[in-house]
Parts: C-alpha cells; structure tokens; sequence
C-alpha cells in the first residue's frame, strides 16, 4: 500500500510522557511493571526521540472505489471470540437482569405503582435507548463518510501502531475507546477507521437529540450510537435502565463501546471535566469483577479546522445552538464547500484498567452483598473513577497533534485586539515569534504536526489561508476578520462592534485552546512566581494549588497529584530556560524571561475574565441568581469594562468561562447551588468571592483552601 | 466358573467373601457391601439385594484405593464374557475398579466392551443365563455362612489401649501406616513407593506398581498431551534426589529431660533423620521441589508414636513441663505448610505421629455411630467399618493417606459431603488433649444449645490448640448401590448453570463435579490403552456424535461426573432426575466409564504432579468456595490471572490453568483450581510458582471467594486470616489458644 505518510514531530512520546502519571500511581514495584508494559506494548519505539507514524486512510480512498470500500469482507476478530449478540438478545438480557427486577420494585414501591408498569416503562426507555449495530447500515455509513471525508478533508491521518495494538487489545478484553469530542464529524470516524482495518465496529453512546433527527436518527442507531437523554437528574429508572445496558454491554464483549468522558462537545476546543457517571458504569464490571479485565483506549482526534468554528464562536456568545435535524444537516452544505485541512486520529496505547486500579480499588468490598443489588458506589470507588476518568482526559490531551495554527492562535491572541482588528501584526514577526514558540512547545512535550519538508515560511502561510474565516493577510501584516453583514441599514453601535470582534476573537481563542494543555502546568507556575513575587518552594506550591483549584474547569489535572503537576511545572521551566530549581527555592533565570511572560500572559485572559465575575458577585450583596440571568449581566458588564478599555480580554465574553467560573466558585464554597424544581439557582457568598478575588490578585496571599476531592457522579 | 464359585465356597472370612465377589462378578460389589452390611440384622433381605447386584452388575466400584488386604484373590474373567453380563455393565472401564489391590487382576483386564446404551435409560437386568443362576444359588448358600455366632447379639465392640508390647494386636500386621513410614513411602513425593508415573523407553507413559487400577497399564495419550500441554519435552529431564542423605538433616536439638522422662513411660520414639524428615512436610509444591532438591530445613527433632489417648496426655504433659514444642501429625496430607516447622522456634521441637492410634474402639449399631482413635487413615476406616457393613461416607481425595484427627483438625469435606455431609456435619463427640486438659462433651446428643458449641473451637485448630485422640462419628450401612455417570454440556456455562439448577432443587447425587474443558482433556489423555478395536470404534462413534452431530466444539465442552448411591431403585430414579436436569441445559449422558475415569483421576493427580516434576513441570491445586452467582466469574478470573502472571513472570509456555466446581452447597459451590507450568529456563521457579499462586489466591479473594473450602489455611494463607474473619475473630481465636495454651506448646504456628 503506497500511503501519503509522514511523521508526527514529538520529543517524548505518548507513553513516556504518561511514566511521572504511572509514577504518581503507584505504589510498590507498579510502576516496574506498567513500565515493562508500555516496553512490550509499545514494542518498536526505540529510544525518547521518537516519530509516530501517521498514514492518510484517503488516500486509498481517493485512489480506489468508493462503493468497494463499502462492500468490502468485513472479517473483525472479537474479544475472545464472544459469539455476536443480537439487539433482541442484548435488550432481553438488560431487562431481566436481576439489577433492574430490583430497582423496579423499589420504584414500584415508592410510587405505588404496579411492578409491571414499572418494567413497562423501562421497556420504552430502552427501546428509545437502544442500538441497533448492522453490518449493512455500517457499509453504508462507510460509503456516505466517504463522501464526504474526501470533500471535507485533505487528509485523515490516523497511527497505524494504535491501531495494531487496539486489534489484539480487543481480543483480550472488553474495550473502551474513549475519543474526545470536537466536532459533529468526529462521531462516526472511529466506526468508519475500524471497519477499513478489520476491528470490530463500537456501539457508541449518543446524545438524544440525534436519535430525534428523521432518517439520519435510525442511520446512526443502525451504525451502532445508542441514545441517552441529557438532564436524566434523579430518574432513577432511567439511570438504572442505561446503567444495566451499558454494563451488560461491557461484559458481554462483543463489540467495544465508544463514549465521550467529556459528555459533550466541547464547545472551546478545550478538554472539558470529565462526566463520571457513565465512565463508572463502564469500570463496574471490572470492580464487580465480571469481568477479568477492561482496556480503555484513549482516542486523540484533532482537526486543523473545526466545521463548527463559527456556530461555536456565536453560542459562546449567547446565540442558541441549532437544534439538530435532519433539514440542518442538509442546509449545513455550503460548510461542505470548505477546505478544513486535516484531520488526526491518534489511538492512545490501550490501557489495563486492572493495572491502573491496582490499590486503588478493594474489589472485596463487593463481596457480602448481591453484585446486582442497587448501591450507592463508595467513596473509594467514586474516586477511582474520577481519577482514572481524569487521567484519560489527559492522556487524550497528550494524544493530541498540535497544528501551527493553534500556535500561532496562541500568539495573536497576546496581541491587544482592537490593534489586531485595526492595524494588524507584522508578519515576519508573527513568524519569527511562531517559530520561538514551536521550540518552547517541544520542549513542553507537544505532538506537533509540523511538516518537516515543506519551508517553515509556507508552513505558516497556509495554516494562515486555511484559516481566513479568522485572520487575513494584507502587506506584510496579519489582521482580525471581522465578520462583515451585508445590508446593514444603521450604523452598528459600539455593544455590536465589540460582539463582532469577540466572535474571531473565540475562534482564535478555540485554536490557542488546542494547545493550551501543554503550557498549562508551567504557565500556572509562571503566574504563581508573578503572583506571590516569592522564590519559596512552599509558597509557590500554596499559589500553584489556589490557582489550580479556581481554574480546575479550564484546565483539567487529574484530582490528588497536585504536587506531582507542580514538579512536572518546574521542571519544564527549567527544561526551556526560564527557572533555575533548588531544594528550596524556584529562582528566575534572565534568559526565560519571554517564555515567562509567554506563559503568564496565557493565563491572562482567564484571570481577568474570572476577575470580572468575581467583581461582579462581589459587589451585588449576597444575591440569589438563576444561571440564566447571571451569564448575561456579567457579559454585559465585560462588554461595558471592554468599551472603556478597563478589560482587554473579550474572553470574559464567553458563557463556557463564565460558567466555568460559577462552577470553581461552587467548589471552592463562595457559591451554593440551591435546589429548585424550576432551575439551578445559586447563593453568593459575596465576601469569599470577594476574597478569592483578591488572592488572585495578589493583595491578600494565598492560603490552601480546603476543597473536598471531586468526585461527583 | 465352577471353580471359581468353589473358591468362593471356601472362604471364611466375610471380607475375603466381599472381596472375592466384587472381584469376580467385576460389578456388585455394593450390593455384596450391603449385605454383608445387612447379614445380622436382616438377613432375609439379602438374597434378593446380592440377587440384584448379580443381575444389573452395574459399575460400582471401591469407594477409594485400598491396601492389599487379599491380594491372593483374582479377578475372574469368566464372569466378564460380555455375552452373560446386561448391556450397561460394559461402561465400565477397562479393570474399572480402581485400586483394588489384584495382581492377576490386570491380566485378564475383564469387561472393557462397550454396550451402547444410554446412561440415563433406566434398564433393567436383562440377566437370566443359566450360569448366572447358578452364581444366585451359591451366593444364597454363602450368605448362610454370614450369619454371626449366637450370643454375639450386643452391638458394641470394644477395645483397650494397647499396652505396651503386652499383647499382639492381630491387626497390627496389616497396619496400612507403619511407624516407619519410608517403608512404604516416597520421602519426596506422593504416595506408595512402588506407585508412581514414568515415560517408559518407548516414551509411553505408564503408572507402576500393582495397587491402583491404572497399575502396569499404558496410558497412549498421556505424552502426547503432557508435551502439547506444557511445551515440555521428554529429553528435558529434571530428575530428583534419589536417597535422602541423613547428613544433610541437622543433627536434632533434643530435650534431654523431655527425652529422659518419655523413655520412663514407654510410648516409642525416635530422632533418626529419615525419620524426622518426613514429619517435616506436606505436600505444597515448595515443600516437595526442596525435598527433590534435597534442600532439608528445619525437621522436628524427635518423633514420638503414642498408642492411645493416655500416651497424649502423658507426651502433653511431659511437653508442657520441660517447655517442649509440640506438632501433632496425621497423614501427612496438608498442602498449607500447616507441617512446616516455624524458623523462629528455638525449643526442642516434637513431632506427635498419631498414626499408630487407629483402632475401631466400639461401633454404636443402636445410634449408628463409632468410637474411632484419631489417627485412624481414611482407607482403613472405611475398610474396617465395612467388615461390620458399614461407612462413614467422608471421602476426601486424601483420604488413603489423611487421617480422622487431620480431617477435624481442617475442616475436612468429603468427596460424597451431598449425602454424608462434611466432617463437621459427621462428628458427634470429640476428644482432644490440650495444655489445660482433655475437652470433651459430656453426653452423645446429637444437637446441643450450649453456648457456643466447643467442637468448634477444635475443628479447623490445625494443631494449634491441642491433639485430638478420639472421635466419635456417624457411621452410615454401606449403600446398597452405586453407580457413576457422565454429562458432557457444551460449554462450561451451561455445565454451572445445570449444577445450580440441582443444587436449587437439592437432588445432588452423592458426588457432582464438572470439570471445565482442558480438565476434560486431561481426563482424556489419562484413558488407559484400549485392547479391544471395537472400544475405540466406539469411542470413536461417540466423539463423532458428540461434536459432529450435537455440534459441541470440542474446545469448549465440559463434562460433568456424577456418583449415585443408595437404594437402587432410588439411585435410578435420582438419576433420571439429574439426567433431565441435565438436559434443559443441553447437557448428554456420555456413558458411566467417563465418570469413573473422572473420580479415579483425583487419586492419581497427586502420583502426576511427580511425573511433571521429573521434565520440569510444576504443578498445585487450590480450592475455594464461592456464592453461585460468583461461579463463572472466579473460574475465568482465576484462570486469566494464573495465565497472566505467569506471562508476567517469565513463564515461556502457557501454564496449564484449569478448574472444577467439585461440591455443591445451598447457596454456593466449592471450585477447585488446578495450575501447572514448565518452568525450564526460570532461575527460580519455586518463588514464581509461589507468586503466581499468590496472585491467584488473591484474585478469589477479589472474586467474592472464600480463602479456603477444606485444605485449611496452615501457614500459607495466614496473612489473609484477619481479612477473612476479621479482626476481631483474629482476637476471639487468640484468646482461646491463649487460655488454652499459654505456652504456646503447640507452636506450629498456623491460622494466626
């Protein structure tokens, strides 16, 4: 097979960058042993410097028949040989399953309803719930993506060693592929890359609004997604119902389930804190030891440019999302037209969740009750789940190939905005700053997709083309698009100018987030040296810690191995030059300056947009606000302080920080949500709002607030 | 055949007269059993029983391997011309009655044919020759000469401590335990010296001696599987130390107090090496592979025999006063390094052989019990309970060599615990002499509430509390009938489910045991040679029917055996009840020979290990018990771990990892492991096989299983025993030993 094939730049590879996580998780000789592992595993990767593989699947594509790609022998080896299960046979399982006769008749109980209506009921969830995986509708599914893959992309690259690897994983154990989730396209892609290769096709969960689609509903049902509901709150039926399924799936084996441990789109490109509550029912049959071992693949998809940039930029500012249907879909098609660059699908070394348990969990501690009786899961459990669910987060991060662009988003985005849009950045200085940056990226570990042959000039050029809905060139300059509306009968006001430019501005500020994972560490540490002015190990670990526990939903770090971030963070400044690192003390280098205020300036945008909702709080009293009015007045009072050239940002702008804020403050306790049958309604302690503020500040120091260990399912 | 029946007609002795029947007839045995049983008390009845087993001559078998009692008794290959015997007489494998101790029995190899019919029809005799007439007539003369001297109408049979040399105990010739145990055992390996597993010069595999059924036989497919199995090679040998050499044993620490004062009281004893040594171990496979090695640790230093209970209390005394460790010892049996002596002992250490106190002292025929000295073996119980018609029915795998005082000392299970019960269901009355005394109960009732109850103290103490001297314990007429049976299922899935389903309906036949597939397979390569075309015609047949027809995959099918005993009229009905349980799970009756091969297997699997041993093979087995819906789950989980950290740790070739569910309970079912692997190229193959098992053994835990269902835990499971029972039953179990023996005389250490 001749293949367009080339190389991804990375100086660590995935897994070598996974050893300080092993590290952090193990306890007597495991690590010994997961080393030994990824050696095995990761047979054929000489030494640290190493290139990974990636091959176009379109070029074959492109090269032969469409419709022979779809009628091709589809011959998958499954996990042990487990006979293929019928969706008759797989639903008759889940609702005789002793789990569920249980919880019926506790809910029957409770609401004095028959049993039989109760098992009724479920029923119709599980009909709503249920796939329907087809070979046939697979092939079909294979010859449409087709299609439209080739239009939409110039490439598809995928590793072929994940893929070997994920083939003989599969025949040992039921398995996990855990993709992240940025786009729409991304998913069937993994369905269409395993039926090409032979590997068995996923179920995959879906949310509901796609089953609700006409055709295209049942299509994807038939390919394999089956749906959950999305706000399934206290339904304990349903959550039974779904639980049992997708248990009974994961022990059956018969064919691997995809599912997004993020629970949704992210809508910034960023990696968003992982969902528990499914990723706990996929880990029970291991806990409950059904099964002898689950594998959890980690999957990477990144795009050079994401279909949804422009929707995505307009819902973060308030404009709501299109319901998903079927008519959308096929209005959607002048987006078909585009050019979106490639796409990278990176399948993660799969990953024993045996090993990665190991002392974490007593599976002993379902021994002296029914498996099948409805619990509670302990706190141990709920732990391990959430770190293993954070550990996959970070591992898809890693996973992920980092384009020039999103370095270059990186950049632009430190330039002041308004001069952006207005007189633009010089080009060779992008360019020469661009170039600096990629070293610095390196160093921190990224997977970069930079290709080696073509001149670092063109390179630049064409991430630049490829992203004219964003920034154009014009003499030597770069400058902000700003969305141009025809016929526009009055002069739009100053409140819609700033609105204009914070739709590019997100656009740029979704492509920095694609990077964003690998500065994150060190640009924490860069900001805890600004903060505290302090050289002090111990206060900057204090700093370090408050800084991560405010922004612990915009950048994800796996609970408890904080200290851990911090080392990796110190030593990567040190690694690029900016730190000099002693038993005792961080001390500043005079050569890591740039990198420095790189970093620092990275975090920027957050702690002022954060700043500006804390103000906000803090100056209303002890109010009680619902979600709904709290995200507008804040964004109407970013857009005043932007007017006034008080904020820089437009950051602040975006619901997804806005609510992410909302979410540390609830964590860190200046922040009650209050139960309301209606909506989430939320109680502000003004004065510890007030405080964090100014800890952030660096008027008050940081003290370690206390937070309990997130572990919400 | 007529002098075979004159023979017959000269024998005095019942037993021989038992004997001599089985052995003839090649089939009823258990109706001769029963009425030998029966002959005092109901002697009209027994024409019509031994009528019965001479008609249907249907496989039973001895209940286990027996030492030669008779051994000038041959088999009769008249009786087997297969034209004079019912059809269903010939599932009976080749010389099908295991271990009956015949050396002219193996020549004429009697009654290998076949007969083709189904093990759950419910076929009755088809006799009716005239030579078998004959054999009634006589049979009913013969019982004439059962019938028991007047005036010995009381029921109870007693005996006396044997004094010292006083006076000759006639049975004392034929003592299957002597004193000196290397007379007739390996000191570095299972079982009977002469009894053992070796590759001939042809590569045949072939078990030796004369004592088991499989004796001088050719077993073709042993080598084929051995090497398959293991990726072992017959050129790669890995013999053992022939000769314990003496000098690499540490010359004993005596007591010389101790020692001065035992001499005054007569019990005899010994601190010869040979003899110590092999109060040292068991039989885990890290205490053999040192022995084979010839690596010999700490051994006790003097071993003594007490004759009764009165030398206990005297040995116990003479402990207590000179500070001296004591270790009781039965059969030898253990594989929980229950026998290892702890290295941190610096006293004198004094191994307690009970092995000579094994007398019947009285049988109760009114309440059905017996009056048994604990150091009794499980083969000479049974047989000289039968020569009175009866049996206890406790039955472990060990049971030719473990003793009564080692089954309560471990919570012993029988192999047929479904119609007898476990040890602990069998026992009535209990003797045991500790530091602080003899505890015992005051009264035979045969339920108490009393607190809680002290048997229970003593059952499962392995040793540490004190020595158990005599036992009283159920006691059983032997059955009228047994009979065996197979059930092969497609898978192993459903075998459990069919298990459960009897379980649930609570008609487990006397034994049920379903072997998963490469345990079937094993079963297999262990048929002996077939000398009749027509047996491996139909074996033939029967493989072809059961793959091609039935569409088993003969890598997934699993066979279930089944021991039936009791009425025969109810053992077939039970049957047919099992049988069509069996098939709602799609299980097939595969044939009574199938079964018996999977019984006899358990008493040569021990004989094998040593075979492995010698082409650097290492194997154990482990058991537990587990919930029933936990079943499935350990059995896979299990066995994936044993492969796994096998591969782990070095092992080249996939170990054999392999289980069976052998016991059947209410709420649960015991599974027993099996795990071997060729450890050629290791450095150190002990400690990867201890590791390994380690693993396992925390993986049942894991799995909802429980740390032991009979072997016990001794010093090998100790580290899980607080888990298991908690700490605060850690504390209750200290507090007993500490009240009972402050001292820590009996110091080996095990449980806690």
């Amino acid at each position: 097979m001749v293949v367009d094939s080339y190389k991804v730049q990375r100086v660590k590879p995935m897994w070598k960058c996974l050893e300080p996580v092993f590290s952090r998780m193990t306890s007597r000789g495991q690590l010994h042993r997961l080393q030994k592992r990824s050696q095995h595993r990761a047979s054929g990767r000489a030494g640290p410097e190493h290139d990974e593989e990636f091959v176009d699947i379109l070029e074959e594509r492109r090269r032969s028949s469409d419709l022979g790609h779809a009628l091709r022998t589809f011959n998958p080896h499954p996990y042990r040989g487990a006979p293929p299960c019928s969706t008759a046979d797989l639903n008759k399982a889940v609702l005789e399953s002793q789990y569920l006769r249980y919880v019926a008749k506790e809910i029957a109980m409770e609401t004095g309803s028959s049993e039989e209506d109760v098992r009724e009921e479920a029923r119709g969830i599980l009909e709503e719930m249920s796939q329907n995986l087809q070979l046939r509708f697979i092939r079909l599914m294979g010859y449409t993506l087709t299609k439209v893959f080739k239009r939409l992309f110039t490439g598809i690259f995928v590793n072929m060693e994940g893929l070997g690897t994920l083939q003989q994983a599969i025949q040992e154990a039921p398995v996990i592929l855990m993709p992240n989730h940025r786009s729409y396209v991304d998913f069937l892609v993994i369905s269409y890359i395993l039926f090409t290769y032979d590997i068995p096709v996923p179920v995959i969960a879906a949310g509901i609004p796609l089953a609700g689609m006409k055709m295209v509903g049942e299509i994807l049902r038939r390919s394999g997604a089956f749906f959950i509901r999305r706000a399934i709150g206290s339904d304990k039926l349903y959550w039974a119902v779904l639980s049992e399924y997708v248990k009974t799936i994961v022990r059956k084996g018969y064919a691997p389930m995809e599912f997004y441990v993020e629970g949704l789109r992210s809508r910034t490109l960023k990696s968003v804190t992982p969902k528990l509550g499914m990723m706990h029912m996929v880990l029970e049959p291991y806990f409950k030891s059904e099964v002898f071992d689950i594998t959890l693949v980690p999957v990477s998809i990144s795009y050079d440019r994401v279909l949804e940039e422009s929707l995505l930029a307009h819902e973060l500012l308030g404009v709501p999302k299109p319901k998903e249907s079927t008519a959308g879909l096929l209005k959607a098609g002048k987006v078909l037209q585009e050019d979106y660059g490639t796409m990278h699908v990176n399948f993660g070394r799969p990953l024993s969740v045996r090993q990665l348990c190991q002392g974490k969990i007593n599976r002993c501690q379902y021994n002296s009750a029914p498996r099948d009786l409805p619990q509670k899961p302990t706190e141990e459990a709920q732990a391990c789940v959430s770190w293993l669910a954070h550990l996959m987060v970070r591992i898809q991060d890693e996973g992920s190939v980092i384009s020039p662009w999103s370095l270059m988003a990186c950049l632009l985005l430190q330039a002041p905005m308004a001069v952006l849009a207005e007189e633009g950045l010089p080009w060779e200085r992008l360019a020469e700053r661009t170039l600096w940056l990629r070293r610095l990226a390196l160093d921190c570990g990224a997977g970069l997709n930079w290709p080696g042959q073509t001149p670092d000039s063109d390179v630049m050029s064409s991430a630049v083309a490829l992203h004219r809905s964003v920034v154009y060139r014009r003499a030597g300059r770069v400058y902000l698009l700003q969305q141009e509306e025809p016929a526009r009968k009055r002069p739009i006001s100053p409140e819609e100018a700033v609105m204009r430019i914070a739709t590019a501005v997100l656009m740029l500020a979704s492509y920095r987030n694609q990077s964003l994972h690998v500065f994150a560490r060190p640009a924490l540490l860069a900001t805890a040296l600004h903060i505290t002015k302090s050289t002090q190990r111990d206060e900057l670990f204090a700093c370090f810690c408050f800084l991560q526990d405010v922004f612990s939903y915009e950048f994800i770090l796996v609970p408890g191995e904080l200290s851990q971030d911090f080392e990796e963070a110190c030593v990567l400044l040190e690694k690029c030059g900016a730190v000099h690192i002693s038993q005792q003390e961080v001390t500043l280098s005079d050569m890591g300056l740039e990198a420095l205020s790189f970093l620092r300036a990275l975090i920027q945008p957050f702690i002022d947009s954060y700043q500006v909702m804390f103000r906000y709080l803090s100056e209303e009293g002890d109010p009680v606000l619902t979600e709904k009015q709290l995200v507008p007045a804040v964004r109407n009072r970013a857009t005043k302080l932007i007017l006034s050239g008080e904020l820089r940002t437009y950051e602040a702008l975006s619901s997804d920080t806005l609510k992410n804020a909302l979410s540390a403050l609830q964590r860190l306790e200046a922040v009650t949500k209050l139960r309301t049958p209606e909506q989430n309604e939320y109680k502000v302690n003004s004065a510890a709002v007030g405080r964090i503020g100014d800890i952030l500040s660096g008027t008050i120091p940081p003290q370690m607030l206390q937070t309990t260990p997130d572990a919400r399912l | 055949m007529e002098n075979v029946v004159q023979r017959l007609l000269k024998c005095s002795t019942s037993t021989f007269f038992q004997l001599h029947i089985v052995n003839c007839t090649g089939l009823g045995e258990e109706g001769v059993k029963a009425a030998v049983a029966t002959s005092r008390l109901e002697r009209g009845k027994l024409r019509r029983r031994t009528r019965a087993a001479v008609e249907t001559g249907v496989g039973h078998r001895e209940p286990g391997p027996r030492t030669r009692r008779c051994p000038q008794i041959a088999f009769c290959p008249a009786f087997c011309d297969p034209d004079s015997l019912p059809p269903r007489v010939g599932w009976i494998a080749a010389g099908a009655l295991a271990s009956i101790p015949t050396p002219a029995a193996h020549g004429s190899a009697p009654s290998i044919h076949k007969h083709g019919s189904s093990m759950a029809s419910n076929s009755s005799s088809s006799g009716g020759s005239d030579r078998q007439r004959i054999a009634q007539q006589r049979l009913r003369i013969i019982a004439g000469h059962l019938q028991r001297p007047a005036g010995d109408d009381s029921a109870l049979l007693a005996a006396e401590c044997k004094d010292q040399g006083s006076k000759s105990d006639a049975s004392s010739e034929e003592k299957t335990v002597p004193r000196r145990r290397q007379e007739i055992m390996k000191w570095n390996g299972w079982g009977y010296s002469d009894s053992r597993f070796l590759f001939n010069k042809k590569g045949q595999a072939e078990f030796t001696g004369k004592r088991y059924k499989l004796s001088g036989m050719i077993i073709p497919g042993l080598k084929e599987w051995f090497e398959g199995t293991f990726g072992a090679n017959l050129q790669h040998k890995s013999p053992a130390t022939p000769i314990l050499n003496s000098s690499a044993v540490r010359p004993p620490t005596l007591n010389e107090a101790f020692v001065e004062e035992l001499k005054s009281t007569g019990v005899p004893f010994s601190h010869d090496a040979e003899d110590r040594v092999f109060r040292a171990y068991g039989h885990c496979v890290h205490e053999i592979f040192a022995l084979r090695e010839g690596r010999i640790g700490r051994v006790p230093d003097l071993v003594v025999w007490p004759n009764c209970h009165n030398d206990v209390v005297k040995i116990v005394e003479l402990a207590c006063k000179h500070n001296v460790c004591l270790i009781p010892y039965g059969g030898g049996t253990s594989v929980s390094s229950a026998l290892e002596c702890p290295s941190e002992e610096t006293r004198s250490i004094v191994s307690l052989d009970t092995s000579q106190m094994n007398r019947i002292l009285w049988i109760d025929e009114k309440n059905l019990t017996a009056h048994v000295e604990a150091g009794i073996v499980g083969q000479d119980l049974e047989r000289l309970l039968n020569e009175s018609g009866y049996c206890t029915g406790h039955e472990p795998d060990s049971m030719e060599f473990s003793s009564l005082g080692g089954w309560v000392a471990t919570r012993a299970s029988g192999m047929k615990k479904n119609i007898y019960g476990n040890i602990e269901d069998l026992v009535v009355h209990i003797k045991m002499v500790t530091p602080r005394g003899v505890i015992e109960k005051s009264c035979q009732g045969p339920r108490m509430s009393t607190g809680p109850d002290v048997h229970h103290f003593i059952l499962g103490s392995e040793g540490t509390l004190g020595v158990v001297t005599e036992v009283t314990m159920k006691i059983r007429p032997m059955p009228e009938y047994q009979k065996y049976g197979s059930v092969v299922f497609p898978n192993f899935e459903q075998g459990v489910a069919c298990l459960r389903e009897v379980a649930k309906q609570r008609c487990a036949p006397a034994s049920i045991r379903l072997m998963d597939n490469e345990q079937f397979k094993f079963g297999h390569a262990l048929k002996p040679q077939v000398s009749s075309i027509f047996t491996s015609f139909l074996d033939g047949l029967k493989k072809i029917y059961i793959t091609k027809f039935k569409g088993f995959d003969p890598n997934r099918l699993c066979v279930a055996t089944l021991l039936f005993e009791g009425n025969r009229e109810k053992v077939l009905q039970h049957e047919k009840q099992v049988y069509d349980i069996a098939a709602k799970f799609g299980g097939l009756a595969a044939g009574e020979d199938n079964g018996q091969r999977g019984y006899m297997l358990t008493f040569v699997i021990a004989y094998l290990r040593d075979l492995g041993m010698d082409y650097y093979v290492m194997g154990e087995s482990f058991e537990t018990s587990v919930p029933w819906d936990r079943v499935l789950d350990i059995c896979q989980n299990v066995k994936a771990r044993i492969v796994h950290e096998c591969k782990e740790r070095g092992v080249q070739f996939t170990p054999l990892s392999t289980c069976r569910v052998t016991q059947t309970y209410d709420a649960g079912a015991c599974v027993y492991f099996y795990f071997g692997f060729n450890y050629r190229g290791l450095s150190d193959p002990v400690h990867v096989y201890e590791q390994v098992e380690h693993a396992a053994r925390e993986e049942i835990l894991a799995n909802g299983g429980s740390l032991s269902h009979h072997h016990g835990v001794g010093k090998l499971r100790k580290e899980w025993m607080s888990e298991t029972v908690s700490n605060v039953g850690i504390g209750m179990l200290k507090s007993v030993k500490d009240y009972v023996d402050p001292n820590n005389i009996f110091g080996n250490r095990n449980l806690f």
